[in-house]
Protein backbone atom coordinates (compact mmCIF):
# COMPACT_ATOMS: atom_id res chain seq x y z
CA UNK A 1 0.00 0.00 0.00
CA UNK A 2 2.65 2.39 0.98
CA UNK A 3 4.19 1.74 -2.47
CA UNK A 4 0.95 1.56 -4.59
CA UNK A 5 -0.35 4.98 -3.31
CA UNK A 6 2.25 7.57 -4.57
CA UNK A 7 2.30 5.58 -7.31
CA UNK A 8 -1.37 5.75 -8.46
CA UNK A 9 -1.11 9.05 -7.37
CA UNK A 10 0.68 9.98 -9.86
CA UNK A 11 -0.76 8.09 -12.37
CA UNK A 12 -4.09 9.56 -11.70
CA UNK A 13 -2.88 13.05 -12.29
CA UNK A 14 -0.26 13.79 -15.08
CA UNK A 15 -1.81 13.40 -17.88
CA UNK A 16 1.48 11.82 -20.81
CA UNK A 17 1.95 9.05 -23.17
CA UNK A 18 4.95 7.81 -21.61
CA UNK A 19 3.12 7.85 -18.57
CA UNK A 20 1.01 4.65 -19.83
CA UNK A 21 4.23 2.52 -20.32
CA UNK A 22 4.54 2.61 -16.56
CA UNK A 23 1.16 1.96 -16.14
CA UNK A 24 1.64 -1.06 -18.39
CA UNK A 25 4.85 -2.30 -16.64
CA UNK A 26 2.95 -1.91 -13.18
CA UNK A 27 -0.26 -3.88 -14.56
CA UNK A 28 2.34 -6.44 -16.66
CA UNK A 29 2.31 -8.82 -13.30
CA UNK A 30 -1.52 -9.68 -14.08
CA UNK A 31 -1.08 -10.88 -17.62
CA UNK A 32 2.33 -12.59 -17.31
CA UNK A 33 2.02 -16.46 -16.48
CA UNK A 34 3.46 -16.78 -12.98
CA UNK A 35 5.95 -18.90 -14.41
CA UNK A 36 7.86 -15.84 -16.36
CA UNK A 37 7.28 -14.15 -13.68
CA UNK A 38 8.53 -16.00 -10.81
CA UNK A 39 11.44 -17.23 -13.36
CA UNK A 40 12.94 -13.32 -13.74
CA UNK A 41 12.00 -12.46 -9.87
CA UNK A 42 14.28 -15.53 -9.01
CA UNK A 43 16.74 -14.45 -11.86
CA UNK A 44 16.66 -10.61 -9.83
CA UNK A 45 17.43 -12.04 -6.43
CA UNK A 46 19.74 -15.02 -7.43
CA UNK A 47 23.54 -14.05 -5.77
CA UNK A 48 24.80 -12.94 -9.13
CA UNK A 49 22.20 -10.49 -9.99
CA UNK A 50 23.14 -6.99 -10.50
CA UNK A 51 20.63 -6.24 -7.43
CA UNK A 52 22.02 -8.43 -5.08
CA UNK A 53 25.23 -6.94 -6.11
CA UNK A 54 23.91 -3.81 -4.35
CA UNK A 55 22.99 -5.90 -1.35
CA UNK A 56 26.09 -7.60 -0.80
CA UNK A 57 27.43 -4.72 1.30
CA UNK A 58 24.83 -5.59 3.61
CA UNK A 59 25.57 -9.09 4.39
CA UNK A 60 22.86 -10.10 1.79
CA UNK A 61 23.88 -12.52 -0.88
CA UNK A 62 20.25 -13.89 -2.15
CA UNK A 63 16.83 -13.69 -1.52
CA UNK A 64 15.92 -16.98 -3.52
CA UNK A 65 14.05 -20.05 -1.58
CA UNK A 66 14.25 -17.45 1.69
CA UNK A 67 10.99 -15.74 3.27
CA UNK A 68 12.30 -12.69 2.75
CA UNK A 69 12.35 -13.01 -0.75
CA UNK A 70 8.81 -14.37 -1.17
CA UNK A 71 8.14 -11.18 0.76
CA UNK A 72 9.64 -8.77 -2.22
CA UNK A 73 8.02 -11.41 -4.72
CA UNK A 74 4.54 -10.89 -3.53
CA UNK A 75 4.24 -7.29 -3.40
CA UNK A 76 6.18 -7.27 -7.17
CA UNK A 77 2.85 -9.38 -8.06
CA UNK A 78 0.46 -7.87 -5.80
CA UNK A 79 1.50 -4.53 -7.08
CA UNK A 80 -1.28 -4.02 -10.32
CA UNK A 81 -3.94 -5.23 -8.14
CA UNK A 82 -3.25 -2.50 -5.21
CA UNK A 83 -2.31 0.54 -8.30
CA UNK A 84 -5.40 0.04 -10.55
CA UNK A 85 -8.60 0.41 -7.76
CA UNK A 86 -6.37 3.21 -6.30
CA UNK A 87 -5.38 5.02 -9.65
CA UNK A 88 -9.49 4.80 -10.48
CA UNK A 89 -10.78 5.96 -7.20
CA UNK A 90 -8.18 8.76 -7.35
CA UNK A 91 -9.36 9.67 -11.10
CA UNK A 92 -13.40 9.12 -10.14
CA UNK A 93 -12.41 12.10 -8.02
CA UNK A 94 -11.56 14.66 -10.21
CA UNK A 95 -9.32 17.92 -9.45
CA UNK A 96 -11.96 19.66 -7.78
CA UNK A 97 -11.63 18.54 -4.06
CA UNK A 98 -7.69 19.44 -4.38
CA UNK A 99 -8.74 22.49 -5.83
CA UNK A 100 -11.24 23.22 -2.70
CA UNK A 101 -8.85 22.18 -0.34
CA UNK A 102 -6.47 24.58 -1.40
CA UNK A 103 -8.32 27.39 -1.18
CA UNK A 104 -9.14 26.08 2.60
CA UNK A 105 -5.53 27.09 2.99
CA UNK A 106 -4.37 23.65 3.04
CA UNK A 107 -0.82 22.75 1.86
CA UNK A 108 -0.50 19.55 -0.56
CA UNK A 109 0.12 17.09 1.91
CA UNK A 110 -1.74 18.27 4.53
CA UNK A 111 -5.05 18.00 1.52
CA UNK A 112 -3.43 14.50 0.40
CA UNK A 113 -4.00 13.51 3.63
CA UNK A 114 -7.02 14.98 4.51
CA UNK A 115 -9.31 15.15 1.47
CA UNK A 116 -8.08 12.41 -1.06
CA UNK A 117 -7.39 9.52 1.04
CA UNK A 118 -10.90 9.97 2.70
CA UNK A 119 -12.25 9.96 -0.55
CA UNK A 120 -10.72 7.23 -2.44
CA UNK A 121 -11.33 5.11 0.78
CA UNK A 122 -13.17 2.53 -1.43
CA UNK A 123 -10.26 2.06 -3.66
CA UNK A 124 -8.21 1.29 -0.89
CA UNK A 125 -10.13 -1.59 0.71
CA UNK A 126 -10.71 -2.75 -3.22
CA UNK A 127 -7.28 -3.04 -3.42
CA UNK A 128 -6.85 -4.47 0.08
CA UNK A 129 -9.50 -6.89 -0.50
CA UNK A 130 -7.50 -8.20 -4.15
CA UNK A 131 -4.59 -8.06 -2.50
CA UNK A 132 -5.57 -9.87 0.27
CA UNK A 133 -7.20 -12.49 -2.09
CA UNK A 134 -4.33 -12.51 -4.26
CA UNK A 135 -1.45 -12.89 -1.98
CA UNK A 136 -3.43 -15.89 -0.42
CA UNK A 137 -4.32 -17.41 -3.31
CA UNK A 138 -0.73 -17.12 -5.28
CA UNK A 139 0.78 -20.51 -6.31
CA UNK A 140 2.97 -20.42 -9.23
CA UNK A 141 5.75 -17.29 -8.22
CA UNK A 142 5.64 -18.74 -4.80
CA UNK A 143 6.48 -21.85 -6.00
CA UNK A 144 9.29 -20.63 -8.34
CA UNK A 145 11.02 -18.52 -5.72
CA UNK A 146 10.43 -19.80 -2.87
CA UNK A 147 11.18 -23.78 -3.60
CA UNK A 148 8.42 -24.54 -1.10
CA UNK A 149 10.84 -25.82 1.16
CA UNK A 150 9.28 -27.06 4.29
CA UNK A 151 9.39 -24.79 7.37
CA UNK A 152 10.77 -21.97 5.54
CA UNK A 153 9.27 -21.08 2.23
CA UNK A 154 6.51 -23.38 2.05
CA UNK A 155 3.30 -21.32 1.70
CA UNK A 156 -0.42 -22.73 2.36
CA UNK A 157 -1.44 -22.82 -1.21
CA UNK A 158 1.82 -25.06 -1.76
CA UNK A 159 1.33 -27.05 1.54
CA UNK A 160 -1.91 -28.04 -0.14
CA UNK A 161 -0.90 -29.35 -3.34
CA UNK A 162 1.32 -31.52 -1.57
CA UNK A 163 -0.71 -32.85 0.85
CA UNK A 164 -2.97 -33.95 -2.54
CA UNK A 165 -0.19 -35.18 -4.42
CA UNK A 166 0.88 -37.99 -1.54
CA UNK A 167 -2.70 -38.49 -1.50
CA UNK A 168 -2.49 -37.14 2.18
CA UNK A 169 -6.83 -35.76 1.41
CA UNK A 170 -7.76 -35.56 5.07
CA UNK A 171 -5.11 -33.11 6.06
CA UNK A 172 -5.06 -31.16 2.49
CA UNK A 173 -9.47 -31.12 3.35
CA UNK A 174 -8.78 -29.29 6.82
CA UNK A 175 -5.97 -27.14 5.92
CA UNK A 176 -8.01 -26.43 2.69
CA UNK A 177 -11.13 -25.40 4.63
CA UNK A 178 -9.32 -23.78 7.18
CA UNK A 179 -7.77 -21.08 4.09
CA UNK A 180 -11.72 -20.76 3.20
CA UNK A 181 -13.39 -20.11 6.51
CA UNK A 182 -10.60 -17.47 7.01
CA UNK A 183 -10.74 -15.46 4.04
CA UNK A 184 -14.33 -15.09 4.53
CA UNK A 185 -14.39 -13.97 7.34
CA UNK A 186 -11.32 -12.05 6.69
CA UNK A 187 -13.20 -10.54 3.65
CA UNK A 188 -16.55 -10.03 6.09
CA UNK A 189 -14.43 -8.10 8.53
CA UNK A 190 -13.10 -5.50 5.47
CA UNK A 191 -16.91 -5.27 4.63
CA UNK A 192 -18.69 -4.55 7.90
CA UNK A 193 -15.78 -1.70 8.65
CA UNK A 194 -16.13 0.29 5.22
CA UNK A 195 -20.25 0.14 6.59
CA UNK A 196 -19.44 1.20 10.25
CA UNK A 197 -17.22 3.94 8.40
CA UNK A 198 -19.70 4.77 5.73
CA UNK A 199 -22.29 5.41 8.77
CA UNK A 200 -19.79 7.26 10.45
CA UNK A 201 -19.69 9.83 8.15
CA UNK A 202 -23.85 10.14 7.51
CA UNK B 1 -3.66 50.61 -1.92
CA UNK B 2 -6.73 48.92 -1.10
CA UNK B 3 -8.72 47.35 -3.67
CA UNK B 4 -7.60 44.56 -6.05
CA UNK B 5 -5.66 45.33 -9.63
CA UNK B 6 -4.06 43.00 -11.99
CA UNK B 7 -2.89 41.94 -15.76
CA UNK B 8 -3.00 38.40 -16.23
CA UNK B 9 -2.29 37.21 -20.01
CA UNK B 10 -1.50 34.00 -21.30
CA UNK B 11 -2.89 30.67 -23.56
CA UNK B 12 -4.88 28.20 -22.00
CA UNK B 13 -5.69 25.00 -24.87
CA UNK B 14 -7.48 27.13 -27.86
CA UNK B 15 -8.55 30.44 -25.29
CA UNK B 16 -6.42 33.52 -25.05
CA UNK B 17 -6.88 35.58 -21.79
CA UNK B 18 -5.82 38.84 -21.99
CA UNK B 19 -7.08 40.90 -18.73
CA UNK B 20 -6.62 44.25 -17.07
CA UNK B 21 -8.52 44.82 -14.40
CA UNK B 22 -8.79 46.81 -10.99
CA UNK B 23 -11.72 47.15 -8.48
CA UNK B 24 -12.39 48.42 -5.40
CA UNK B 25 -11.78 46.72 -1.89
CA UNK B 26 -15.00 46.82 -1.14
CA UNK B 27 -18.87 45.58 -2.40
CA UNK B 28 -19.31 43.41 -5.14
CA UNK B 29 -17.97 43.33 -8.59
CA UNK B 30 -19.63 41.55 -10.94
CA UNK B 31 -17.91 39.75 -13.68
CA UNK B 32 -20.49 39.27 -16.69
CA UNK B 33 -20.23 38.28 -20.22
CA UNK B 34 -20.75 35.53 -22.73
CA UNK B 35 -20.50 32.30 -21.97
CA UNK B 36 -16.93 31.16 -23.16
CA UNK B 37 -15.63 34.95 -22.48
CA UNK B 38 -13.14 33.84 -20.01
CA UNK B 39 -14.79 34.83 -16.55
CA UNK B 40 -14.49 31.53 -15.17
CA UNK B 41 -10.82 31.00 -16.22
CA UNK B 42 -9.94 34.46 -14.63
CA UNK B 43 -11.56 33.53 -11.22
CA UNK B 44 -9.43 30.28 -11.47
CA UNK B 45 -6.20 33.08 -12.28
CA UNK B 46 -7.23 34.86 -9.30
CA UNK B 47 -7.64 32.47 -6.95
CA UNK B 48 -4.23 30.92 -7.98
CA UNK B 49 -5.44 27.64 -9.40
CA UNK B 50 -4.34 28.12 -13.08
CA UNK B 51 -1.20 29.88 -13.47
CA UNK B 52 -0.94 33.06 -15.89
CA UNK B 53 1.56 35.60 -16.60
CA UNK B 54 1.86 38.49 -15.30
CA UNK B 55 0.62 40.39 -11.93
CA UNK B 56 -2.19 40.59 -9.76
CA UNK B 57 -1.98 42.81 -6.20
CA UNK B 58 -4.93 42.68 -3.67
CA UNK B 59 -5.36 44.79 -0.53
CA UNK B 60 -1.68 46.32 -1.10
CA UNK B 61 -0.58 42.10 -0.68
CA UNK B 62 1.83 41.20 -4.28
CA UNK B 63 -0.25 37.24 -5.22
CA UNK B 64 1.24 37.40 -8.34
CA UNK B 65 4.22 39.34 -10.22
CA UNK B 66 6.64 37.74 -12.35
CA UNK B 67 8.44 35.12 -10.69
CA UNK B 68 6.81 35.45 -7.58
CA UNK B 69 3.28 33.57 -7.25
CA UNK B 70 2.01 32.50 -4.23
CA UNK B 71 0.76 29.51 -4.07
CA UNK B 72 -3.87 29.11 -3.84
CA UNK B 73 -2.87 27.70 -0.09
CA UNK B 74 -1.24 31.10 1.20
CA UNK B 75 -3.51 33.29 -0.64
CA UNK B 76 -6.38 34.65 1.68
CA UNK B 77 -8.68 33.71 -0.98
CA UNK B 78 -12.31 32.56 -0.41
CA UNK B 79 -13.69 30.55 -3.71
CA UNK B 80 -17.57 29.08 -4.04
CA UNK B 81 -17.55 27.19 -7.36
CA UNK B 82 -20.41 27.14 -9.49
CA UNK B 83 -21.35 23.58 -7.67
CA UNK B 84 -21.03 23.75 -4.76
CA UNK B 85 -18.07 21.36 -4.13
CA UNK B 86 -18.67 20.66 -0.46
CA UNK B 87 -16.48 17.83 0.84
CA UNK B 88 -18.42 14.75 1.03
CA UNK B 89 -16.11 12.74 3.83
CA UNK B 90 -17.35 15.40 6.05
CA UNK B 91 -20.35 16.83 7.57
CA UNK B 92 -21.24 20.59 7.68
CA UNK B 93 -19.84 21.45 10.59
CA UNK B 94 -16.45 19.37 9.28
CA UNK B 95 -16.76 21.42 6.01
CA UNK B 96 -16.89 24.93 7.62
CA UNK B 97 -14.02 23.59 10.17
CA UNK B 98 -11.63 22.70 7.46
CA UNK B 99 -11.39 25.85 6.45
CA UNK B 100 -11.47 28.11 9.48
CA UNK B 101 -9.39 25.63 11.79
CA UNK B 102 -6.39 26.32 8.73
CA UNK B 103 -6.96 29.75 8.66
CA UNK B 104 -7.38 30.39 12.25
CA UNK B 105 -11.02 31.62 11.38
CA UNK B 106 -12.94 29.64 14.06
CA UNK B 107 -14.20 33.16 15.51
CA UNK B 108 -16.19 33.88 12.93
CA UNK B 109 -18.11 30.41 12.49
CA UNK B 110 -20.95 31.84 14.80
CA UNK B 111 -21.50 35.27 12.62
CA UNK B 112 -21.15 32.85 9.30
CA UNK B 113 -23.69 30.07 10.26
CA UNK B 114 -26.22 32.60 11.63
CA UNK B 115 -25.83 34.52 8.65
CA UNK B 116 -26.55 31.75 6.43
CA UNK B 117 -28.91 30.04 8.33
CA UNK B 118 -27.28 26.91 9.21
CA UNK B 119 -27.69 25.87 12.61
CA UNK B 120 -30.12 23.12 11.98
CA UNK B 121 -27.86 21.80 9.36
CA UNK B 122 -24.96 21.85 10.95
CA UNK B 123 -24.38 17.99 12.11
CA UNK B 124 -26.20 16.96 8.70
CA UNK B 125 -23.95 15.25 6.16
CA UNK B 126 -23.34 17.18 2.77
CA UNK B 127 -24.93 14.25 0.77
CA UNK B 128 -29.13 15.06 1.66
CA UNK B 129 -28.69 18.68 1.34
CA UNK B 130 -30.47 20.04 -1.49
CA UNK B 131 -28.86 23.04 -3.56
CA UNK B 132 -29.95 25.86 -2.24
CA UNK B 133 -28.29 24.50 1.09
CA UNK B 134 -25.40 22.95 -0.19
CA UNK B 135 -24.51 26.90 -1.87
CA UNK B 136 -25.11 27.83 1.60
CA UNK B 137 -22.61 25.97 3.30
CA UNK B 138 -20.20 26.50 0.71
CA UNK B 139 -20.44 30.33 0.82
CA UNK B 140 -20.13 30.20 4.77
CA UNK B 141 -17.06 28.05 4.42
CA UNK B 142 -15.47 30.38 2.10
CA UNK B 143 -16.90 33.10 4.64
CA UNK B 144 -14.87 31.66 7.86
CA UNK B 145 -11.68 31.65 6.25
CA UNK B 146 -11.07 35.11 6.91
CA UNK B 147 -10.34 36.21 2.73
CA UNK B 148 -9.29 39.42 1.48
CA UNK B 149 -11.07 38.60 -1.39
CA UNK B 150 -14.18 36.66 -2.26
CA UNK B 151 -14.63 35.10 -5.47
CA UNK B 152 -18.03 33.88 -6.44
CA UNK B 153 -18.04 31.81 -9.73
CA UNK B 154 -22.01 31.56 -11.01
CA UNK B 155 -23.12 30.14 -7.18
CA UNK B 156 -26.66 29.85 -8.49
CA UNK B 157 -26.18 28.71 -12.07
CA UNK B 158 -26.76 24.68 -11.07
CA UNK B 159 -30.11 25.63 -9.23
CA UNK B 160 -33.50 25.93 -10.12
CA UNK B 161 -35.39 29.27 -9.90
CA UNK B 162 -37.23 28.30 -6.75
CA UNK B 163 -33.90 27.30 -5.09
CA UNK B 164 -32.59 30.93 -6.40
CA UNK B 165 -35.39 32.54 -4.52
CA UNK B 166 -34.49 30.89 -1.58
CA UNK B 167 -30.54 32.01 -1.51
CA UNK B 168 -30.93 35.42 -2.95
CA UNK B 169 -32.18 36.99 0.41
CA UNK B 170 -28.85 34.99 1.87
CA UNK B 171 -26.75 36.82 -0.88
CA UNK B 172 -28.11 40.11 0.14
CA UNK B 173 -27.74 39.68 3.74
CA UNK B 174 -23.74 38.28 3.18
CA UNK B 175 -23.51 41.42 0.48
CA UNK B 176 -24.25 43.75 3.63
CA UNK B 177 -22.21 42.39 6.24
CA UNK B 178 -19.43 42.17 4.07
CA UNK B 179 -16.21 43.37 5.13
CA UNK B 180 -14.02 42.34 1.73
CA UNK B 181 -14.24 42.61 -1.82
CA UNK B 182 -16.11 39.98 -3.81
CA UNK B 183 -16.01 39.36 -7.56
CA UNK B 184 -18.93 37.67 -8.53
CA UNK B 185 -19.19 36.04 -11.84
CA UNK B 186 -22.68 36.03 -13.34
CA UNK B 187 -24.60 36.10 -16.54
CA UNK B 188 -28.12 36.79 -14.91
CA UNK B 189 -28.85 40.30 -15.62
CA UNK B 190 -31.57 39.62 -12.14
CA UNK B 191 -28.39 38.54 -9.93
CA UNK B 192 -26.27 41.66 -11.47
CA UNK B 193 -28.74 43.99 -10.22
CA UNK B 194 -29.74 42.68 -6.90
CA UNK B 195 -26.56 42.12 -5.60
CA UNK B 196 -23.47 43.82 -7.47
CA UNK B 197 -22.45 47.54 -7.19
CA UNK B 198 -20.56 47.56 -10.18
CA UNK B 199 -20.05 45.39 -13.31
CA UNK B 200 -17.35 44.56 -15.14
CA UNK B 201 -17.64 42.97 -18.44
CA UNK B 202 -15.97 40.75 -20.44
CA UNK B 203 -15.26 39.30 -23.80
CA UNK B 204 -12.81 37.30 -25.83
CA UNK B 205 -10.55 36.86 -23.16
CA UNK B 206 -10.72 41.14 -22.23
CA UNK B 207 -12.28 43.35 -19.67
CA UNK B 208 -14.05 45.43 -22.38
CA UNK B 209 -15.19 48.01 -19.78
CA UNK B 210 -15.13 49.19 -16.69
CA UNK B 211 -16.93 51.46 -15.13
CA UNK B 212 -15.22 54.06 -12.64
CA UNK B 213 -14.35 52.64 -9.31
CA UNK B 214 -17.56 53.55 -7.05
CA UNK B 215 -20.18 54.35 -10.04
CA UNK B 216 -22.78 51.86 -9.45
CA UNK B 217 -24.07 52.41 -12.90
CA UNK B 218 -24.46 49.32 -15.32
CA UNK B 219 -22.78 50.59 -18.46
CA UNK B 220 -20.57 47.89 -18.52
CA UNK B 221 -23.68 45.64 -19.76
CA UNK B 222 -23.89 45.24 -23.12
CA UNK B 223 -27.42 46.18 -25.07
CA UNK B 224 -29.08 42.40 -24.93
CA UNK B 225 -28.17 42.35 -21.05
CA UNK B 226 -29.75 45.70 -20.66
CA UNK B 227 -32.89 44.69 -22.52
CA UNK B 228 -32.68 41.39 -20.18
CA UNK B 229 -32.52 43.94 -17.02
CA UNK B 230 -35.35 45.83 -17.93
CA UNK B 231 -37.75 42.83 -18.41
CA UNK B 232 -36.61 40.95 -15.30
CA UNK B 233 -37.13 44.84 -13.66
CA UNK B 234 -40.85 44.64 -14.55
CA UNK B 235 -41.83 40.97 -13.96
CA UNK B 236 -40.03 41.35 -10.65
CA UNK B 237 -42.19 44.64 -10.21
CA UNK B 238 -39.34 47.04 -9.30
CA UNK B 239 -40.07 50.66 -10.66
CA UNK B 240 -37.58 52.52 -12.51
CA UNK B 241 -36.06 53.77 -9.32
CA UNK B 242 -34.34 50.24 -8.83
CA UNK B 243 -33.57 49.60 -12.31
CA UNK B 244 -32.18 52.36 -13.68
CA UNK B 245 -30.50 54.17 -10.70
Amino acid sequence: MLIATPIAWWLARRRAWWKEAIAALVTLPIILPPSVLGFYLLLAIAPQSPLMALLHPFGIRTLAFTFQGLVVGSMVYSLPFAVQPIRNAFEAMGPRPMEVAATLRAAPLDAFATVALPLARRGFLTAAILVFAHTVGEFGVVLMIGGGIPGRTEVISVRIYQLVENLRYGEAHRLAAGVAAFSFAALLALLLLDRRVDEAVK
Amino acid sequence: MSGVEGTLSGALGGFRLDAEFAFPGEGITALSGPSGSGKTTLLRAIAGLTRFEGRLVVDGEVWQDGRVFVPTHRRAVGVVFQEASLLGHLSVRGNLLYGAKRAKGEGGLADAVDLLGLSTLMDRGVGGLSGGERQRVALARALVTRPRLLLLDEPLASLDAAAKAEILPYLERVHRALKVPALYVSHDAVEIVRLADRVLHMAQGRITAAPAAGDPSLEGLDAAARDALALAALRAGLGPGRGAR
